[in-house]
């Protein structure tokens, strides 16, 4: 009986969406004239792929200055020197994060004796090692990391950011 | 890996959207905040003309922009009954935080009920009363009929002394002047009710006495006056962490020199320079660390001194000022008395202090100095006392106030630019209620409860499982008497009211004891209670409230309530209403009589009859006036309304005339007696480690409305426990190990934070987390006026487990911030 009542559920579930693509469909066809061309809009963001460097060009806690998605939007990449969960590249230790603070968009500073991010503003702290989780601070939002991939030549493209920048509604403008 | 949203665009705010004046509800500081709403199915665009914030979004905004707001500024919630979205953010116009939002007030919007979006689906929306074995929901006058005939048998059998309440008395959620009133008026109007305590203690009491009873009200200053000290004395208050906009937007300008224009402008020739802090307290915290780097260690002093020894310092502070002849003495003249007597009484020589203290002699002299050495020319120095639960949580709290209070006097640092004695505060405040019908001493109910005592139990937002002393004793207690009356309810059938009542009241007879829990969601204690009336809290109702330099604002309702909730002050008055009825159907007409004035339709009306009927310059006070003032509001009392706004008062005492009957303020006989709350000397005797505890920065209060949001859970899954890495050693403990804390008192757990500023064997634990409770260990001693010690606590630590799994992602870094 409940398995039943599940699939009624579903099913009533799966009309409901069907009903209101149908909708807009309608709407759609109604000003075919002038919408004919756009594409309907992704859930999310469409992040490009931007190179940012090269494993060769990284050192250990040197941090190298990126931007991404834009030129407008401060980040890093970092070689920990130690495999992380989110690390990319051959050992598994290059994470890229944004530096303007998620709090109110101070520029963070590298403090590679503990491998955190520090915000001059209001002294909250990111640790680099642990997914840019806030150490302690104010943000409300841990440090936004880029999706990282590298290709057989070494390259390192951003293909993508895991929390909203600051100062931005839309992490691509 | 961290939690992280996967958001990475939010809904703009339309140019139309509507607008609502929101104060913070949680921490005393009351930030100023807008909450934005608009239809579902609408959206503000990036061009300027498409967008509240009249900017062109399409572009990256600078820092401190108020043209962006943060994922958890955002949410879907409903509003007369429809969704709508809602963004709360930070108002740049407020002059006490210029646009500052704290890790906790800027996750509002996220902290708030949404079926859309799955936010604190915890809250409750039913009435609760229990049946058939749990709790189940039914209707307000099916649940508030039960507890009037409850309540009303029980009165009838013992008296109001049988009727036992625990309410709060602050502001912001959970408070408020509308609930205070409504509360108030029950309990101390209609009823004369004795046994009642506060959310935090075991007893009607101050928190501050002393300083009341030396005529100086504890909420002097404004927050201007951090900005114009010379030098600020911070005593057992951690600001960055628990008063954070205060102390980032008012503290820190002045240490970084950014106020010198300032008291220039305010001071004329007398010298001016970047404020020097003395900070005592035994731990060093992230306040030390942010005022060094931004002063300079030269113009930072902590003082580390042992656990509970203040009042010895401030004994020495007053008798080496007086030494000196570096008190105000027309100030003393004119406004104070009893000087002498207290010099006398309280001669502490620098010597003495420094042994019990643990402090050096030179330590306390030169932060004497930077309290009271005049300037460069004669002119008196500028200091402000800012004091908080370091000193109303530790030893001796009564005689610790008023010492500290006597060196805020002596030095003529009350009613004064750049001066005051205050308390920094926890809540905001929101009181008015008619006097408190009890004794002074009040009456210890927690006690009274283990004892036995009482038949029925109202609580308005106060999990004492959570947050009060001898937390496990009174559990165990608590939770033997409740299920009485469980036991008895689960054998008769829920609808036979009458067979209900009968053995409801006779469990009760045996020991039972009947709870109703108000709140806004299932708590701790409310586990034992019977019955749930479920609330509403700040923004789902208007509310009013001031902050620590008493500002009153008007949160604007901008939100239902969650299912049924009501309002407190709603809540009281219905149950008023139906106390009336059962009274009257018993024949009890004089008595019933004493309920009538409860015949409220909103909060307004409940503000009208309390605030603006019985409050100093309430009077003047409306909800339309304070709407015109927005954010900003006034600072109590009102003294006028001109032009179209209230008018306040920014000092208070700045005539020289202070709350005595004579309109002196008294200085008071201090003594150091040691460790004054019984069982204590041999506690910390016996047990090796110290166990400070506190609040940190994440979380607000206990934890209520955090433990069901994801941000604050992943970073703390348990309460931490800060550790010395030596001794961390010594109990073969790694980073995140679970570890039980025990002593005499009980036992609770924490997770383990390696600290290497932590002085060995003083551990800091974080307190009234709903995941181990660190009022298990706190002893039931107290002092003269029933208020807990919960900060001297000693015990011993041991291994439970290894990190469990929601923990091994976490950092254990330091959480000061480095210049990198």
């Amino acid at each position: 009986m409940q398995r039943c009542d599940r699939m009624i559920d579903a099913g009533r579930r799966k009309f409901l969406s069907g009903a209101g693509l149908a909708a807009a469909g309608a709407v759609a066809a109604a000003v075919a004239p002038t919408q004919a061309k756009a594409a309907p809009p992704s859930a999310r963001v469409d992040y490009p792929s931007n190179r940012l460097g090269n494993v060769h060009d990284l050192k250990v806690d040197e941090p190298l200055q990126v931007s991404y998605p834009d030129g407008d939007a401060p980040g890093v990449l970092l070689k920990l020197g130690k495999r992380v969960p989110t690390g990319a590249g051959p050992d598994g230790d290059i994470v890229g994060f944004s530096t303007v603070c998620p709090h109110k968009g101070f520029p963070l500073a590298y403090d590679k004796s503990d491998r955190t991010m520090n915000c001059p503003g209001h002294y909250s702290r990111f640790d680099c090692e642990a997914g840019g989780q806030q150490v302690w601070g104010q943000a409300t939002q841990n440090l936004p990391q880029y999706v990282l991939r590298v290709d057989d030549k070494g390259d390192v493209f951003a293909e993508g950011v895991d929390e909203l920048l600051y100062g931005r509604l839309s992490n691509v403008l | 890996m961290a939690y992280k949203r996967q958001i990475d665009r939010l809904p703009i705010v339309p140019k139309d959207a509507k607008e609502f004046n929101v104060t913070c509800h949680y921490c005393i500081v009351g930030c100023g905040y807008k909450a934005y709403t608009w239809p579902t199915n609408k959206q503000g665009g990036t061009a300027p003309d498409q967008n509240k914030f009249g900017v062109d979004l399409g572009k990256q905004q600078g820092t401190e922009t108020a043209a962006w707001y943060a994922p958890s500024m955002y949410n879907i919630v409903k509003q007369n009954g429809e969704d709508v979205h809602i963004v709360i953010k930070p108002d740049k116009d407020c002059v006490v935080n210029s646009g500052l939002g704290s890790v906790r007030g800027a996750r509002m919007a996220e902290m708030s009920y949404s079926r859309a979006r799955n936010t604190e689906l915890q809250r409750l929306t039913d009435p609760m009363v229990w049946r058939y074995g749990q709790m189940q929901p039914t209707s307000w006058d099916d649940a508030l009929d039960l507890v009037a005939r409850v309540t009303v048998g029980v009165i009838n059998d013992q008296g109001e002394d049988g009727l036992f309440v625990s309410a709060f008395d602050h502001g912001g959620a959970g408070g408020g002047y509308e609930n205070t009133w409504g509360t108030g008026k029950l309990y101390f109007g209609a009823m004369k009710v004795k046994n009642i305590r506060i959310h935090n203690r075991p007893a009607y009491n101050s928190e501050v006495h002393a300083t009341r009873d030396m005529g100086v009200g504890e909420l002097n200053n404004c927050y201007e006056d951090a900005e114009l000290a010379d030098t600020i004395v911070a005593v057992g208050t951690n600001a960055l962490e628990t008063q954070t906009n205060y102390f980032l937007n008012h503290w820190i300008p002045n240490l970084r020199g950014l106020s010198d224009a300032k008291k220039k402008a305010e001071f004329g020739s007398e010298p001016v320079e970047p404020s020097r802090i003395v900070i005592v307290d035994p731990r060093r915290t992230v306040t030390v660390n942010a005022c060094e780097v931004e002063a300079g260690k030269d113009r930072v002093m902590h003082l580390a001194i042992n656990s509970g020894t203040d009042l010895a310092l401030f004994n020495a502070w007053l008798t080496y000022i007086a030494e000196k002849g570096w008190v105000d003495k027309g100030f003393i003249a004119a406004s104070t008395k009893d000087l002498d007597k207290a010099v006398a009484a309280n001669k502490t020589s620098l010597e003495d202090a420094a042994k019990i203290t643990g402090l050096t002699v030179d330590q306390i002299r030169k932060s004497a100095e930077w309290i009271a050495q005049p300037k460069q020319g004669g002119a008196r120095r500028r200091t402000m006392f800012a004091y908080e639960k370091g000193l109303i949580w530790g030893n001796d709290n009564y005689r610790t106030n008023g010492a500290l209070v006597n060196v805020a006097l002596a030095t003529g640092n009350i009613g004064r630019p750049g001066g005051g004695c205050v308390r920094m505060g926890g809540h905001q405040e929101g009181y008015s209620r008619p006097d408190y019908p009890g004794p002074r001493p009040a009456f210890y109910v927690d006690k009274l409860l283990i004892e036995n005592k009482g038949g029925v139990h109202h609580i308005w937002a106060c999990d004492h499982y959570k947050t009060t002393l001898n937390a496990l004793k009174f559990k165990q207690a608590y939770k033997k008497r409740t299920d009485l009356v469980k036991d008895a309810m689960s054998a008769v059938p829920y609808g036979d009211r009458d067979g209900m009542v009968n053995a409801i009241l006779t469990a009760i007879k045996r020991g039972g004891l009947f709870a109703v829990d108000v709140d806004i969601v299932p708590t701790k204690i409310g586990q034992a209670a019977h019955v749930w009336l479920p609330a509403a809290t700040a923004g789902e109702m208007s509310l009013t409230s001031m902050n620590g330099e008493r500002r009153m604002r008007l949160t604007e309702r901008y939100m239902d309530p969650p299912g049924q909730a009501m309002p407190d002050c709603l809540i009281a008055a219905r149950l008023a209403n139906h106390m009336e009825r059962v009274l009257r159907e018993q024949g009890k007409t004089k008595y019933a009589d004493q309920f009538e004035g409860f015949d409220w339709k909103t909060e307004e009306d409940a503000f009208m009859d309390g605030y603006h009927g019985h409050e100093k310059g309430g009077q003047l006070v409306t909800y339309e006036r304070l709407r015109a003032m927005g954010t900003n509001g006034f600072q109590e009392p009102a003294v006028d309304f001109k032009d179209g706004k209230l008018v306040g008062t920014k000092r208070l005492f700045a005539d020289g005339k202070f709350g005595g009957k004579d309109g002196k303020a008294t200085f008071m006989e201090t003594k150091w007696r040691g460790l004054q709350a019984p069982g204590k000397e041999a506690e910390s005797k016996k047990w090796p480690y110290l166990i400070n505890n506190g609040r940190t920065n994440i979380v607000w209060q206990n934890a209520y409305l955090d433990q069901d949001n994801e941000f604050v859970m992943d970073r703390f899954p348990y309460p931490f426990i800060q550790i010395n890495p030596q001794d961390m050693a010594d109990l073969k403990v790694k980073a995140g190990d679970l570890v039980e804390v025990y002593n005499d008192n009980g036992s609770t757990q924490a997770m383990v934070y390696p600290t290497p500023t932590a002085r060995r064997k003083q551990t800091f634990m974080m307190f009234a987390n709903p995941n181990g409770v660190q009022g298990n260990v706190v002893s039931p001693g107290v002092n003269e006026l029933v208020i807990p010690n919960y900060k001297q606590t000693w015990a011993g630590i041991r291994k439970i487990a290894d990190a469990p799994g929601g923990v091994r992602h976490l950092t254990f870094k330091s959480q000061d911030y480095t210049a990198g």
